[in-house]
């Protein structure tokens, strides 16, 4: 039997009554009618009335059920009273249930076009309202820390012994490796340029301040954004979605308490020690790269015992416990007000590692600025 | 319970007065009044997507009221204060429709949890305690199951047990026996009467299982999904038999009709 394309006529405008003439097989595989051009033509009509007729329709499937839905929705939208007759067996009824239902509508909510999206106020907006809920956050942990401290809070001390353990020995694989090119990175980098001045030697104290005060904490902090921030995201995310925020809150116990606390304490432990081991790692890899450019190991060790600074040390140290705690705002925030899909948890780690990436690196700039300010 | 000279009985346990609820500009429901006596088993009823666990969610102060309050034995829960909210909660035992089991924990700590919270058991009087508490939902031996190792009928009886951990006076159920065959489903309707009476608690619960709401209920309200209002409020029995609105007729009665085709 041969096909033929669907196609369709728009008939007759006696008595502000049009009809619609199906015609061919709507199958799969034939394409479909043409419903924006139906739509232009009826819009400009705009009968009182449109009679869809499917005596000459050939084969149908749902694509056919699709343009009648269409057609109908349409109609209804206009004002146009909408009739299906001499239809195949099954499609007025099909037809029937699928308008049984009232299509939803769901309340308007500027969801931005793109070209919203970069529109600088609306950026910045946005970036202020993020910004306030992450502070008026950060004051809830506050309270919620004061609590603790004064013996009242319901923190389980079990939990943050596991999140200590999963933010920290696990992963050293990681920072390890990231950390030994970085050093290496800087090595090289200072290298190349020292020895135009004949000055290899150097390369230790570039590498020593280096991973101290920047590199060592940055990587780590990154690092842990991506791993551990958005772990958060995505455990408190499933714990809305699945009402377990719901029932801790009924429970009278704050979730702040009960998971923000645990998992920002574990963070505020570990980013400490894991930035110690990177950075040593980070001198190692410097030493690697030195020991290649003629530079012996006693020389380098020297050199960088001399760069060694207490100050060094504590300014990578205190940035690691304020990245700290902004991982854990960026990573929990998100999660704890999102939505109960799962898309919802997709979209609150992304915006977990998004937003603790933004604030790393303007606190870190931040400090800086103020560091140099004061002389440290 | 039965003394019924005390004054308190005569008020009603909870009271919804006059509540919309919304969620941004999308009204979910409007003008909902209705009151639960102490010791009923009230049920909210009504299509999918009209705003059942919306209004328990509101029952429980999870969801502010857009207009209207709740009242519990005569004091306001919207307008109360938050160590009072934590006391009135404390009379409370909840299951949700996904669960609420927290996923992190065994059975045994999920129960553990509010005992630990609200009374001044020992930790050996709380094992033994949640050793009991689970055998009352026919999960002894349990303790150490994480909730995604069991099934889905039994994650809805250890959410029970966790729900009547502290003999709460109030019980939220939504759709405690949804997704269970006719006989487990029969099953936790007897479980929830039984407890309920043990425990002298009164119990508000969504359901949409007719066998359900004619065993079991006392007092019900029917949420609609068009008018986006209460459009029936009384004993399902009542309901079904002599409401004027042919939508709850029908409800409760078409559908019983399939559901009895459906069962052996
Ligand atoms: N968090 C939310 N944000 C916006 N709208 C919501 C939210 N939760 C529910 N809704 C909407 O509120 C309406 C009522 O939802 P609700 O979950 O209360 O229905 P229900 O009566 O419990 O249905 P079911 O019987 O299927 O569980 C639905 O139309 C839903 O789209
Ligand atoms: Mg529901």
């Amino acid at each position: 039997m041969d096909t033929q394309a669907p196609a369709f006529q728009l008939l007759g405008d006696n008595h502000g009554e049009s009809s619609l003439v199906l015609s061919g097989d709507w199958v799969q595989g034939h394409g479909s009618g043409n419903f924006d051009a139906l739509q232009s033509e009826l819009l400009l009509r705009h009968p009182a009335k449109l009679m869809a007729d499917g005596s000459s329709l050939g084969d149908w499937d749902s694509i056919l059920m699709a343009f009648l839905l269409q057609c109908h929705n349409l109609c209804r939208e206009e004002g146009i009273a909408f009739e299906a007759r001499d239809m195949p067996e099954g499609v007025a009824q099909l037809l029937a249930v699928a308008t049984a239902v009232e299509t939803h509508q769901p309340p308007v909510e500027s969801r931005g076009s793109l070209l919203a999206s970069i529109n600088p106020v609306h950026l910045l907006h946005k970036v202020s309202g993020n910004l306030q809920e992450s502070l008026g956050f950060l004051g809830e942990v506050t309270i919620a820390l004061s609590r603790l401290l004064a013996g009242k809070a319901n923190t389980r001390f079990s939990d943050f012994k596991e999140f200590c353990y999963q933010a920290g020995p696990d992963a050293f694989a990681i920072i390890s490796l990231i950390s030994v090119l970085v050093g290496m990175i800087l090595a090289y980098l200072g290298a190349v340029q020292l020895q135009q001045f004949g000055a290899e030697v150097y390369v230790a104290d570039l590498v020593v301040i280096g991973m101290l005060r920047e590199m060592g904490v940055l990587m780590t902090a990154i690092v842990m954004a991506g791993r551990t921030g958005a772990a958060y995201a995505a455990q408190l995310g499933t714990m809305q979605t699945n009402e377990e925020i719901d029932a801790i809150t009924t429970m009278g116990i704050s979730p702040i308490e009960f998971l923000v606390l645990p998992r920002m304490l574990a963070l505020i432990v570990v980013m400490p020690l894991l930035v110690i081991y990177a950075d040593l790692l980070g001198i190692v890899g410097g030493g690697i790269v030195a020991g290649g450019m003629g530079i012996s190991p006693v020389q380098y060790i020297t050199q960088s015992e001399g760069a060694l600074s207490f100050t060094h040390v504590a300014v990578g140290l205190l940035k690691s416990l304020v990245f700290a705690i902004l991982i854990a705002i960026a990573g929990c925030r998100s999660s704890i007000n999102s939505g109960r899909s799962s898309a919802a948890v997709g979209q609150a780690a992304t915006e977990a590692v998004v937003t603790a990436i933004v604030y790393l690196i303007v606190a870190d700039a931040a400090i800086n600025i103020i560091f140099q300010q004061v002389g440290i | 319970m039965a003394d019924a000279t005390g004054g308190t009985q005569l008020q009603a346990h909870i009271e919804i007065r006059d509540l919309t609820m919304a969620y941004g500009s999308f009204v979910i429901q409007r003008d909902l009044s209705f009151n639960v006596n102490h010791g009923d088993i009230f049920v909210i009823m009504g299509g999918s997507g009209c705003g059942k666990s919306t209004l328990l969610k509101h029952m429980l102060g999870l969801i502010s009221p857009r207009i209207g309050d709740i009242l519990y034995s005569g004091i306001s829960f919207t307008r109360a204060g938050d160590s009072e909210k934590e006391a009135m909660r404390q009379r409370w035992g909840i299951t949700y429709q996904s669960g609420g089991l927290f996923s992190a924990m065994t059975l045994a700590e999920n129960v553990t949890l509010p005992l630990q919270l609200y009374t001044r058991y020992n930790s050996a009087e709380i094992v033994e305690i949640v050793a009991y508490k689970l055998a009352l939902v026919g999960l002894a031996g349990y303790q150490n199951y994480y909730p995604a190792e069991i099934s889905g009928g039994m994650r809805k009886r250890a959410a029970l047990a966790r729900a009547i951990a502290l003999d709460p006076e109030i019980l939220f159920f939504d759709e405690p026996s949804a997704g269970l065959d006719p006989i487990s489903s029969r099953l936790l309707d007897e479980l929830i009467v039984q407890l309920k009476e043990s425990i002298g608690a009164t119990v508000v619960m969504v359901t949409h299982e007719l066998p359900s709401i004619f065993d079991i209920a006392t007092n019900s309200v029917y949420l609609d999904n068009i008018t986006r209002t209460m459009i029936g409020y009384g004993n399902p029995v009542d309901l079904r038999d002599h409401s004027d609105q042919a939508v709850v007729r029908q409800f409760l009665t078409r559908s019983a009709a399939t559901a009895n085709e459906d069962s052996p």
